[in-house]
C-alpha cells in the first residue's frame, strides 16, 4: 500500500520538527518520519527523568496537521517514494517533496582499548542515560571535543553519575578564544554558562585526551595525555566523542551530490536548501555541522520551500547565515589535534562488526579493496563507524553503502506490507 | 614508466578469480608473468559472486571442466584465505517429476565421478528442517563447498608475485598491440597476452561476443544453524540456462559466519548496477516459498553483479581466433569461481603445448569464428 504525502520529512530532530511545522502551516499533507518512538532527535531525545527543554516541548506541541510516523525506519529510496519499515510491517511512502533532516552521528576515534565494555561515545552514553540506563554512582570520565561533552556531562550528572572530569582536546588558548567569540552570540553564551553552572565543581581540562583505556574484561583505568604529562584515572565508564559527522546515506541513495569540506561528506545544497535532485531539500546537520539554531532555521526554510513559500524562506536567510557562522566557529576552534589520529596501533580494532585491526588495513589505500579482502565495513553498520574513523585517520574515504540503509527484514525488502507473526519465532531464537 | 618496454612470457589482463588463477598457474610453470588490473583484485564478478563450488551436469563439457576444477579446489580446503566450507549442495525437488529428474542427474554426476545421492522427503527434512512443507525430496552432493572468492583471488595473485610475477595495479590495458599490450600510462608490455577481463572482454576482443547478465544477492545477519547446506531448487537450471530476459531461482547459502546469502536472479537487458526493488522482490519471494523463515531475518546488504555470458554458455578458453600469441579465458557466467582453477590449467597446457587433461575443443574461442 502506498501513502502519498505532499511533503515528507525524514528525521524528527529540531530541523525536521521545524520543517514539518512550516510545511503544515501551508495546508500541505505532511508526514514526519523517525526511527525513534518519540520526536526530538538526538539533541532533544526524551529523558525518562528530566523534562525536555522548553523549545523542544514547543516544537513537538506545534505539530498541528502533521502525521507523526514514529518508529519508521527508512531503508531504501525508490522512485519518488521511500520504503520504510515499522515494527508491524513495511510501507511505501510517496512524496511530492522530500526534506532530509537526517542529522548527524558521533565521530568515534579508535584508540587502544576503545572497544572495552564501559567505553562509549559521549553522545551515545548521554542517549543511553536518557533512556534510563543506570549510571548513578558510576565513576565517569568524559573526553573528546566540543560542546557536546558539556551536554553529555550535564545529563550524566543529573542522573547521578560521579563525573571524574571532562577532558577537552582543544587547547586552553583556543577554548578561551572561542569563549570570547561567544559574546557575539548571546543566546549561546547564556546556554554555555547554564551548562557550566550545572556542572559546577566538575573539572574541565583542556589540551587533554584519552590515549589508552585499560581493563581486563571491562574498563578500569584511562590514561590521559595532558599538557603536563600523562595521568591515569580509575573509572567505570568512559564517554568519548570527537564531534559530529553528517548522516548522508539517504541523500546519497537518492542521488544527491555530496561535498567534502574535510574528511567527511555533507549534503550539497544551494542557498534555498535545494539538493541537486528535484523536490528534495536538506536541512540542518546533514548539510554540515551547525548546531541547534541552524537546524531549526533551516528546517523552517526547507518547510517553506517545499510548499512553494519562497518569500517566507527568503526572509529567514540572513538569520540562518548568521547562525551558520557559529557552526564555522565551532569547527575552527575544536579542530582535532593531529596526535589523536595516531593513537590507534596495529592491534587496535577498527571494524568492530568484522573484527578487523588497523594493522590488517595497512596494505590498502582504497576502501573497497580493503573491504573485499578484510570485510572491513561489511557488517551491520556498513562502515558508518569504521569507514568514518578511517577517513578521519586519513587512510581512505568511506566506500559507498549498499541498500538497505539500515538492516531490515527480508520481508521488507520483498515489499511485504505486514509481517506474519510466526516469523518472530525464529527471530526470538537467534543466537 | 611512460614509453618504457617490459618483456614477459605471459601478460595476464584482469585479476578476477580467472585471471588470478591463470597468473598463479603460469608463475608456477616458471613463466615470467605480468598481471594488469585497474581495480581491486577480484573486484568484478568475483566480488559479487556467491562462491559456490558446484558441478552443473546439464552440459557434458561444463561438467568435465567443473569436475576437473573441483579436484584442484581440494588443495585449498585448508587454506585460511579461502574460507572453504564443505557444506555440500542440496538440490530440492518440488513434485515427483523433479525428483525423477534428480535420479537422472545423480546417475550423470556419478558417471563423471561426482558423488551424489537421491534423498527421500524424510531425509530431506532431517537435513534441512527449515524447508517449507510439501517438498518431494532432493539430491545431495556432499563434497561440494563454498569459498570467499575475492580473498582467494588476492591469495593467488600474491602467490604469483612470490614466484616473480609483476602486478601492474591500478593500470589498465588500452589496446592490444602486435606482440603485447599498451597500458594507459604509456607503458608497453611485450609478450603473449591472456585476456581474462570477463564482462569487459569486448573492449579488447570485440570479435568474441559477450553479454553481461545481471544478478542480485542479499546477505543477512548471523543465524547459525538455520541452514546447513547450499540449497538450490532442482528447477534452477531452467533459470540459469534458459534464455528468458529475466528469471529468478531459489539458491541460498549458509556462510561460515552464520550469515545467509540469498540468490538468484538473471537479467540480460538490465545494464545499470542499481539494486532493482522489483527484481529483489521476485527473488526473495522465490526464496520464501522454499524457506518461509527467511521472511523475518534481518538483511544487511543487497548488491548486484554481472555474469560474463557467451552465446552458448561455455567459456572462451584458448587462442584468440587467427592469432598465436593472444589467449583468452573469459565468459564463465555463473561458474567462474568453480571452474577458474581448471580453466587456468587447461589454458596453460595449451599455451605450453602440453596435452590438456580434458578435451579443450568445446571451449575453443574459434567456435565463434565459424
Amino acid at each position: 500500500m502506498t501513502e502519498l504525502y505532499d511533503v515528507l520529512v525524514v528525521g524528527a530532530g529540531p530541523a525536521g520538527l521545524a520543517a514539518a511545522q512550516a510545511a503544515a502551516g501551508q495546508g500541505a499533507r505532511v508526514g514526519l518520519i523517525d526511527a525513534q518512538a518519540r520526536p526530538g532527535g538526538q539533541v532533544w531525545r526524551h529523558d525518562v527523568r528530566r523534562a525536555a527543554p522548553r523549545a523542544a516541548r514547543e516544537a513537538i506541541a506545534h505539530l498541528h496537521g502533521v502525521e507523526w510516523l514514529a518508529q519508521h525506519s527508512v531503508i531504501a529510496a525508490e522512485a519518488s517514494a521511500l520504503r520504510v519499515e515499522t515494527p508491524q510491517g513495511s510501507n511505501l511512502l510517496a512524496y511530492g517533496s522530500l526534506i532530509l533532516a537526517t542529522g548527524a552521528r558521533e565521530l568515534l576515534l579508535p584508540f587502544p582499548g576503545w572497544t572495552l565494555p564501559g567505553v562509549t561515545g559521549a553522545g551515545g552514553l548521554q542517549a543511553l542515560t536518557k533512556q534510563g540506563w543506570p549510571v548513578a554512582g558510576k565513576r565517569v570520565v568524559i573526553a573528546g571535543s566540543g560542546p557536546l561533552l558539556l551536554a553529555a556531562a550535564a545529563t550524566l550528572r543529573a542522573h547521578g553519575a560521579r563525573l571524574q572530569g571532562i577532558y577537552e582536546q582543544a587547547s586552553t588558548a583556543t577554548v578561551h578564544a572561542f569563549a570570547r567569540q561567544l559574546l557575539h552570540w548571546p543566546a549561546r553564551a547564556v546556554q554555555a554558562l547554564g551548562l557550566r553552572a550545572r556542572l559546577f565543581g566538575v573539572p574541565y581540562h583542556f589540551g587533554s585526551f584519552v590515549r589508552h583505556a585499560h581493563g581486563d574484561t571491562a574498563l578500569q583505568v584511562v590514561e590521559i595525555e595532558t599538557p603536563n604529562g600523562t595521568q591515569t584515572i580509575d573509572c567505570d565508564l568512559l564517554a568519548a566523542g570527537y564531534g559530529l559527522v553528517p548522516n548522508v546515506e539517504l541523500a546519497s541513495a537518492l542521488g544527491c551530490s555530496l561535498t567534502y569540506p574535510g574528511a567527511h561528506p555533507q549534503v550539497q545544497v544551494d542557498a534555498f536548501l535545494r539538493t541537486g535532485v528535484a523536490n528534495v531539500y536538506a536541512a540542518g546537520e546533514a548539510c554540515g555541522i551547525g548546531g541547534l539554531a541552524v537546524a531549526r532555521l533551516e528546517g523552517t526554510i526547507a518547510g517553506h520551500m517545499a510548499t512553494g513559500n519562497t518569500e517566507a524562506a527568503t526572509a529567514l536567510l540572513p538569520q540562518r547565515n548568521q547562525a551558520r557562522r557559529f557552526g564555522d566557529l565551532l569547527t575552527k576552534h575544536f579542530a582535532l589535534d593531529p596526535r589523536l589520529r595516531k593513537l590507534a596501533d596495529q592491534q587496535t580494532l577498527i571494524c568492530r562488526c568484522e573484527d578487523v585491526t588497523l594493522g590488517e588495513l595497512d596494505a590498502f589505500s582504497d576502501a573497497r579493496a580493503a573491504k573485499l579482502a578484510t570485510r572491513c565495513g561489511m557488517g551491520a553498520c556498513q562502515g558508518r563507524i569504521c569507514g568514518t574513523a578511517l577517513a578521519e585517520l586519513g587512510r581512505f574515504p568511506r566506500s559507498g553503502s549498499r541498500p538497505p540503509l539500515f538492516p531490515a527484514r527480508l520481508a521488507t525488502l520483498a515489499g511485504a506490507a505486514t509481517f506474519p507473526s510466526s516469523d518472530d519465532e525464529y527471530r526470538g531464537s537467534r543466537s | 614508466m611512460s614509453g618504457a618496454i617490459a618483456t614477459y612470457d605471459l601478460i595476464v589482463i584482469g585479476a578476477g578469480i580467472v585471471g588470478a588463477s591463470c597468473a598463479d598457474a603460469a608463475s608456477a610453470d616458471g613463466l615470467r608473468v605480468a598481471i594488469v588490473e585497474p581495480g581491486p583484485i577480484g573486484g568484478g564478478a568475483t566480488a559479487a559472486a556467491m562462491g559456490h563450488l558446484v558441478a552443473m551436469d546439464d552440459d557434458p563439457a561444463e561438467l568435465a571442466l567443473a569436475r576437473y576444477s573441483l579436484q584442484q579446489w581440494e588443495a585449498f580446503a585448508e587454506l585460511k584465505e579461502a574460507e572453504f566450507s564443505r557444506c555440500g549442495t542440496l538440490w530440492v525437488a518440488r513434485g515427483e517429476a523433479e525428483l525423477d529428474a534428480a535420479a537422472l542427474r545423480v546417475a550423470r554426476l556419478g558417471a563423471a565421478g561426482v558423488e551424489a545421492h537421491l534423498l527421500d522427503a524424510k531425509t530431506l527434512y532431517e537435513l534441512e528442517p527449515a524447508l517449507a512443507p510439501n517438498m518431494s525430496g532432493g539430491m545431495l552432493v556432499p563434497r561440494e563447498a563454498v569459498v570467499y572468492p575475492p580473498r582467494v583471488a588476492r591469495y593467488l595473485v600474491q602467490r604469483a608475485q612470490s614466484c616473480g610475477a609483476h602486478l601492474y595495479a591500478g593500470r589498465s590495458v588500452q589496446t592490444l598491440i602486435r606482440g603485447g599490450a599498451q597500458l594507459d600510462d604509456g607503458t608497453t608490455l611485450s609478450g603473449p597476452v591472456l585476456v581474462a577481463t570477463g564482462c569487459a572482454l569486448p573492449a579488447l576482443l570485440p570479435q568474441l561476443p559477450m553479454r553481461a547478465r545481471k544478478g542480485h544477492l542479499v546477505i543477512t545477519e548471523r543465524y547459525p544453524n538455520l541452514l546447513r547446506h547450499q540449497l538450490l531448487e532442482l528447477g534452477y537450471a531452467d533459470s540459469a540456462h534458459g534464455d528468458a530476459d529475466s528469471s529468478v531461482a531459489f539458491n541460498v547459502q549458509p556462510r561460515p559466519t552464520g550469515q545467509i546469502l540469498i540468490g538468484s536472479s538473471r537479467e540480460f537487458s538490465a545494464t545499470d548496477a542499481a539494486v532493482s526493488p522489483a527484481m529483489l522482490q521476485r527473488m526473495l519471494e522465490r526464496s520464501f516459498s522454499f524457506i518461509p523463515a527467511l521472511r523475518g531475518l534481518q538483511a544487511l546488504r543487497a548488491w548486484t553483479g554481472f555474469r560474463p555470458t557467451t552465446p552458448d554458455g561455455r567459456p572462451y578458453l584458448g587462442a584468440v581466433p587467427g592469432t598465436t600469441d593472444q589467449w583468452v579465458a573469459a565468459g564463465h557466467e555463473g561458474l567462474g569461481v568453480t571452474t577458474a582453477l581448471g580453466s587456468a590449467r587447461l589454458l596453460l597446457d595449451l599455451i605450453q603445448s602440453r596435452p590438456p587433461a580434458i578435451d579443450p575443443s568445446p571451449y575453443a574461442p574459434s567456435r565463434m569464428a565459424a
